[in-house]
């Protein structure tokens, strides 16, 4: 049966990384951080995926991971994007291990990588356009020669530059096909990205070469795609939360007219509102990281739902938490604008909020 | 049985024992919910001997899937909705032993239908504002005043009545709350015809209407404590629903857009999609809070339910009119009807568009409901109040 709710270990999970990230990632640092030559803070990403073992929660203990589910991962997202910590998390523990999980796990290749993924020793990407939604053809950009090298160019993939190995989905004489290359042996560059915390680059194969990772690339894909837009939810939430929160906070400090600003009916009532979003959105995230978890055949209708509200639900929140601080709003050193820039990318990430909604006319039999 | 753990074992034991009892194939069905409500089935979180177990609520919808299958009479609770939503719980929290015992069971059976005597012409939003005078005579309150909005009062033998009771100490100190004989000399009862042309609500004119002292709930002057428990139901009846996938206003849209695929346009189709989803993630808040609930952990979800519902109906009966194109334009049936209870599935889209206006008004607008998530849930300040302090007969009206 759907379980909607949070378990006792997902809440023990959730404040050891919120205590994690409280000390660790506070947002004065996070701000000076996107300006510095090191955009990631691998030091907090190596204690969340080694310490608190983050990185390996969807991979099974016989993969070398703690065979959690993506129930845990969506929890972990939420406080990702509570704090908006810049940590390889979505890229790397989420798109390309799951690309990895839809893959062979038996073969060695997968396993070796799912091994390393699962202690925080690798950092991987998948190599699609962050823009991908799931349902669609499979990327062809990159092709592979008669002699097994690749050759093409991916734009806008997510944590790239963090990555050591990137998975590139590619066509040859074969069909679709996985593989996974050394990033020493691509050009990666860094985009500048509109998320601070989230960096893009576009990555260039001239007759890389690679290792064919076993499996239906197809099915590796699909699973990459639909596992991270149904979880990008719970990050969404976490955000919307936030911004959610401390708005609340900022309006019962903050006098103007003789009287706290949070008094005031007019924003009151907006801020009403946007708690009633923050409970839908719960409901609609949870629904997904519970269907992913079950693997419930509802997976499709409930990642569509969740990303057809959580995205603009987190892209609401941010924008009321920017108007209603008002001027200190619209600061570099208020840590709302990097809400603001994850949400709107959010927003664009793995399908956009109408693209799921077409996909979802097709699923509930409400055709064009 | 108060002594030991009620679980659901005991529970589907109880509903067998019934059903051997009483086989609802050849039980008459007053005879069949009196049964039910003396073995405790009736609302399974009430206590022993006023149709519950004293058990977990959550044991309740076991009761029901099981009486359900069998075949068994319900007692029409959306007929009795007023009375199992707010009178029931209102008379359990404050009312004495023997009212309990004397109310309690034929409401619950739907014998007495119960209607809320609390708007008035100057008091709906704020509630607290009241005139209806009680004034003590003997053993007897006499009551003089006017009161609106009263859905079923027509078909009501009883009422949850809220009056003036001290004009002299501000105004939610002065009130008590009653249970009124709709059947008193001095209860008048008039049709009150609204937007859909039906006449679902009722104007009810009290003139001199004595009520005995015995029929007051809670203490005098502290009728204001009494409501808060009856609105807080209230809530939780209108938005606690546990509705299908595509449930709701949405149904009759989402199949009348696959029947006539000549009605489509883009325009339309998104929007469609954007309330389809809507209402999913509001079936959802649902199942997450009556979790929370068997849990045993509420969380503040309810209060979000109503308001949330009362929108997304608006805007989906709304997009049904414009769907209809040349049918949009007309109604099904201006006729002056009583119904006993709302039906949107039994009439057309006008009906569904006109009707779901009332649904952000009725129960506590929209608005106040705002109030109520930004002050107790997120703990925003109250604006300044100019009528805290002053005595209720020296407030401007």
């Amino acid at each position: 049966m759907t379980d909607l709710l949070y378990s006792e270990i997902e809440e023990d999970l959730r404040a050891s990384v919120r205590d994690l990230l409280k000390a660790q990632a506070e947002p004065a640092a996070v701000i000076a951080r996107t300006e510095t030559a090191e955009p990631y803070d691998l030091k907090l990403w190596r204690t969340l995926a080694a310490d608190l073992g983050v990185a390996g929660l969807a991979i099974p203990e016989s993969l070398g991971g703690h065979g959690a589910s993506a129930r845990e991962v969506a929890v972990v997202l939420e406080e990702l994007g509570r704090s908006v910590a810049p940590v390889p998390f979505l890229g790397s523990a989420v798109l390309a291990t799951s690309a990895l999980l839809g893959a062979d796990t038996s073969s060695a290749v997968v396993a070796e990588l799912l091994g390393r993924l699962a202690s925080g020793d690798l950092i991987a990407a998948l190599a699609i356009p962050l823009t991908t939604a799931p349902g669609g053809d499979f990327p062809s950009t990159v092709t592979v020669a008669a002699d097994g090298t690749l050759t093409g160019r991916v734009t806008t993939v997510a944590d790239a530059s963090a990555a050591e190995v990137i998975l590139v989905p590619a066509v040859g004489a074969d069909g679709p096909a996985l593989y996974a290359v050394e990033a020493s042996a691509v050009s990666v560059t860094e985009l500048t990205s509109l998320d601070l915390t989230r960096r893009l680059s576009t990555v260039e194969l001239s007759g890389a070469a690679g290792r064919l990772v076993p499996g239906s690339a197809e099915a590796a894909v699909r699973n990459a795609l639909t596992t991270a837009a149904g979880l990008l939810a719970s990050e969404q939430l976490g955000l919307a939360e936030w911004c959610l929160n401390e708005t609340v906070a900022y309006l019962k400090t903050r006098y103007q007219f003789g009287r706290p600003v949070g008094s005031f009916q007019a924003l009151k009532h907006r801020l009403a509102d946007l708690y009633l979003a923050v409970v839908n959105a719960r409901a609609a995230a949870r629904y997904a990281a519970d269907s992913l978890a079950t693997a419930s055949e509802d997976v499709p209708v409930a990642v569509a739902v969740a990303q057809a509200r959580c995205s603009p639900i987190a892209v609401k929140a941010a924008e009321e938490a920017i108007q209603l601080h008002a001027g200190i709003g619209m600061t570099w050193e208020h840590p709302a604008h990097l809400y603001l820039k994850r949400a709107k990318s959010d927003e664009l990430a793995l399908g956009t909020a109408g693209r799921h909604r077409a996909a979802l006319a097709g699923l509930i039999n409400l055709p064009a | 049985m108060t002594a030991t753990a009620v679980d659901a074992e005991t529970v589907r034991g109880l509903v067998r024992d019934l059903l051997a009892a009483h086989d609802p194939k050849t039980t008459e069905r007053s005879a069949f919910l009196h049964a039910r409500f003396d073995a405790g089935l009736s609302w399974v979180h009430f206590p022993v001997g006023l149709g519950g177990l004293d058990a977990p609520r959550a044991l309740q919808s076991i009761v029901d899937a099981e009486l359900k299958a069998a075949g068994a009479p319900d007692n029409n609770p959306r007929r009795i909705g007023i009375g199992l939503g707010m009178a029931a719980p209102t008379v359990l929290r404050f009312g004495t032993q023997e009212q309990r015992e004397r109310f309690l069971r034929p409401l619950w059976t739907g014998e007495e239908v119960w209607c809320q005597l609390f708007s008035e012409p100057g008091a709906g939003s704020d509630l607290a504002a009241l005139g209806t005078r009680a004034v003590r005579d003997g053993d007897d309150w006499v009551v003089t005043g006017q009161k609106v909005w009263t859905s079923g009062a027509h078909a009501a033998r009883f009422a949850i009545l809220v009056t003036r009771t001290d004009p002299d100490v501000p105004k939610h100190q002065g009130m008590t709350y009653f249970i009124c004989d709709m059947h008193a000399p001095g209860v008048e009862v008039r049709p009150l015809r609204q937007i859909t042309g039906e006449a679902e609500f009722n104007e009810v004119f009290l003139t001199g209407v004595r009520i005995p002292d015995a029929h007051r709930l809670g203490e005098v002057g502290e009728g204001w404590k009494v409501a808060q428990t009856t609105l807080m139901n209230e809530r939780v009846a209108i938005g606690g629903m546990e509705i299908p996938r595509e449930g709701g206003l949405i149904a009759p849209v989402a199949q009348t857009w696959r029947d006539r695929p000549e009605l489509r346009t883009p325009e339309l189709h998104d929007r469609l999609l954007k309330l389809w989803v809507e209402g999913e993630t509001l079936r959802l808040v649902g199942t997450r809070l009556r979790q929370q609930l068997a849990a045993g952990a509420p969380g503040p979800e309810g209060s979000v339910a109503k308001l949330a519902f009362s929108e997304l109906n608006q805007a989906v009966s709304g997009l049904e009119i414009e769907l209809m194109g040349e049918e949009g334009l007309t109604y099904d049936d201006w006729t002056m009807r009583r119904p006993e209870k709302v039906d949107f599935a039994g009439r057309g889209p006008g009906y569904r568009y006109l009707r779901a206006k009332g649904n952000s008004i009725e129960g506590g607008t929209s608005e106040v409901l705002r109030n109520i998530i930004a002050e107790r849930v997120l703990g925003l300040p109250s604006e300044p109040r100019v009528d805290k302090d002053v005595a209720w007969k020296d407030l401007p009206r």
